[in-house]
């Protein structure tokens, strides 16, 4: 059971990292929204009484461009559908919630991978987190990996179109993005957008990364792990259960 | 009762939306031997060996592999089959080497005996030199040939091949089915597999059921087959089961009104 999910995680890592274009380019967004949103609303921000808007900003693109990774996995398994590759391991003789749990933990090590590169640009750009909790910085690194890796399978599982599949996402990932409290603070919010973002599990994970990087919170720490870990577990059991059910 | 018996299948039906392109079959192959499954384009071949690898679920009817009920035991079934899809199924990105290990990983074969089988497989057809290279780089024919190598690498009861040697060059095709037949010989291998090149079932093959329109037409051993149509080789004797028709395009009266048979209503 190990060697299976090692070697479907292994797998996974072996292409992201033989893909340099892929990895550059899903710099691209992370680096632009930190420029365009960090210097150009800084100075408002601030005038505000916000603070340096870099200093809250950096941990919501940290979690963007993980969950744009993690989503992402799910094209792997339309791609493998379409490619033929999926057949290969939906007939082996092993389970397929392994399988499942391979892929997911594969796509989650790679945008824990692209989010802690995210990290150190950010750091380039002026961003000073407090060091001690950066070890519980990439738990929630890690939470926001799982979950949204696991839903861009479980998404797939259902699509077998692959030009509909980057379609969806976008039409997901836009609003879990800006609805989650990344770009702006979450006090003093009309209610209805307040309610929306209480919704989005997005929201848990980057109040988590903003807390522990930063000591600025919104939540708490602990709402924020419960919370990511029981989402991330039920996510995981729906892909598996819809992965399971693939039909060629 | 059905002790010798590793593959039965009853009354075996898959509808698509509009067509039965699995139409009512029975077939049992028995343990250790060797079955061609022939049929014209479209015939239903691999739509027939999808459900037996527990890929596809029947819309009706019976599967029973190595005793186990193939669609209540799917990993338990799963544990007793290899398979050669007839269409690409490898990593592009990853190497040949790499393609293999993956494989020999997922069906649990121990790290030495992988290795010593990952090489002798490459070996057999002929790209033990290429082994580090991306299959993205490689031709159609040597892509088949790494597919062919990876079904080799674990040993299971049964192998299904899907047209393995379809678009390879006759000395690749000698090999590989020297090596086939060896395999059959020695650990009991049970082989089914669908071909267009009826030489290679008239040579390897025990026994030989005909597909066309979903439907088997003939059953049974070569010389049962060639009685039956009063033919002298297979060759002949497939064309006169199926007709001499191309496909779905020009076909005749006859096989205009067996398509709208398969038709559903
Ligand atoms: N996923 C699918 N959806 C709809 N129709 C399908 C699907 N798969 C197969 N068919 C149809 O079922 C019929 C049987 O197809 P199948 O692939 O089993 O043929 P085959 O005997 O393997 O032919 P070939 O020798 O060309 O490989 C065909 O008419 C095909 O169009
Ligand atoms: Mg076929």
């Amino acid at each position: 059971m190990i060697e299976v999910i090692y070697v479907m995680w292994l797998r996974q890592l072996k292409r992201y990292w033989r893909s340099k274009a892929r990895l550059l380019g899903s710099l691209g967004q992370p680096i632009l929204f930190l420029i365009a949103f960090g210097f150009g609303f800084g100075p408002t921000f601030q005038k505000a009484g916000g603070g340096n808007y870099i200093q809250f900003l950096a941990p919501g693109i940290i979690a963007m461009s993980t969950l744009f990774t993690a989503m992402f996995t799910g094209i792997e398994v339309v791609w493998d559908r379409r490619f033929g590759f999926l057949k290969e391991t939906l007939v082996a003789p092993v389970a397929r919630f392994q399988i499942m749990l391979g892929k997911t933990f594969g796509g989650a090590s790679v945008a824990v991978i692209q989010g802690t590169i995210v990290f150190l640009l950010t750091l380039m750009v002026g961003f000073r987190p407090s060091i001690t909790l950066v070890p519980l910085a990439f738990v929630f690194l890690f939470l926001i990996a799982l979950f949204f890796t696991s839903m861009g399978i479980a998404i797939a599982s259902k699509i077998e179109d692959m030009h509909a599949f980057p379609l969806i996402m976008n039409f997901l990932i836009m609003p879990l993005f800006f609805l989650s409290g990344a770009l702006f603070p979450l006090n003093g919010l009309p209610k209805a957008i307040e309610v929306v973002v209480k919704l989005n599990p997005l929201s848990y994970g980057v109040d988590g990364l903003r807390s522990s990087l930063t000591g600025m919170t919104g939540f708490n720490m602990v709402t924020d792990i419960v919370v990511l870990t029981v989402l991330s577990i039920i996510m995981n059991i729906i892909g598996s259960l819809l992965f399971s059910k693939i039909e060629l | 009762m059905k002790k010798n018996k590793i593959i039965v299948v009853r009354n075996l039906s898959k509808y698509f939306k509009k067509i039965k392109a699995v139409d009512n079959i029975s077939l049992d192959v028995e343990k250790g031997s060797i079955f061609a499954f022939l049929g014209p384009n479209g015939a239903g071949k691999s739509t027939t060996i999808k459900m037996l690898t527990t890929l596809l679920i029947p819309s009706s009817g019976e599967i029973i592999i190595d005793n186990l009920d193939c669609l209540k035991n799917k990993s338990e079934v799963r544990k007793a089959f290899g398979i050669v899809f007839q269409d690409q199924s490898l990593d592009d990105e990853l190497t040949a080497y790499e393609n293999l290990d993956f494989h020999g990983a997922l069906y649990s074969v121990p790290k030495v005996l992988r290795q010593e089988r990952i090489m002798n497989s490459l070996q057999l057809v002929n790209l033990s030199e290429r082994e580090n290279d991306f299959v993205k780089t490689f031709s159609g024919g040597m892509k088949r040939r790494l597919e062919i190598a990876r079904g080799l690498i674990h040993h299971p009861k049964i192998l299904f091949l899907d047209e393995p040697t379809l678009g390879l060059d006759p000395q690749t095709r000698n090999n590989i089915w020297g090596h086939i037949k060896q395999l059959n010989k020695e650990e009991q291998m049970t082989i089914f597999f669908t071909t267009h090149y009826m030489p290679e079932a008239e040579q390897i093959a025990d026994k030989i059921a005909i597909i066309d329109y979903g439907k088997i037409i003939a059953q049974g051993t070569l010389a049962q087959i060639k009685e039956k149509s009063k033919s002298k080789s297979l060759d002949e004797a497939f064309l006169s089961l199926t007709g001499r028709s191309i496909r779905d395009e020009n076909a005749t009266s006859l096989d205009r009104m067996r398509m709208k048979r398969r038709l559903r209503r």
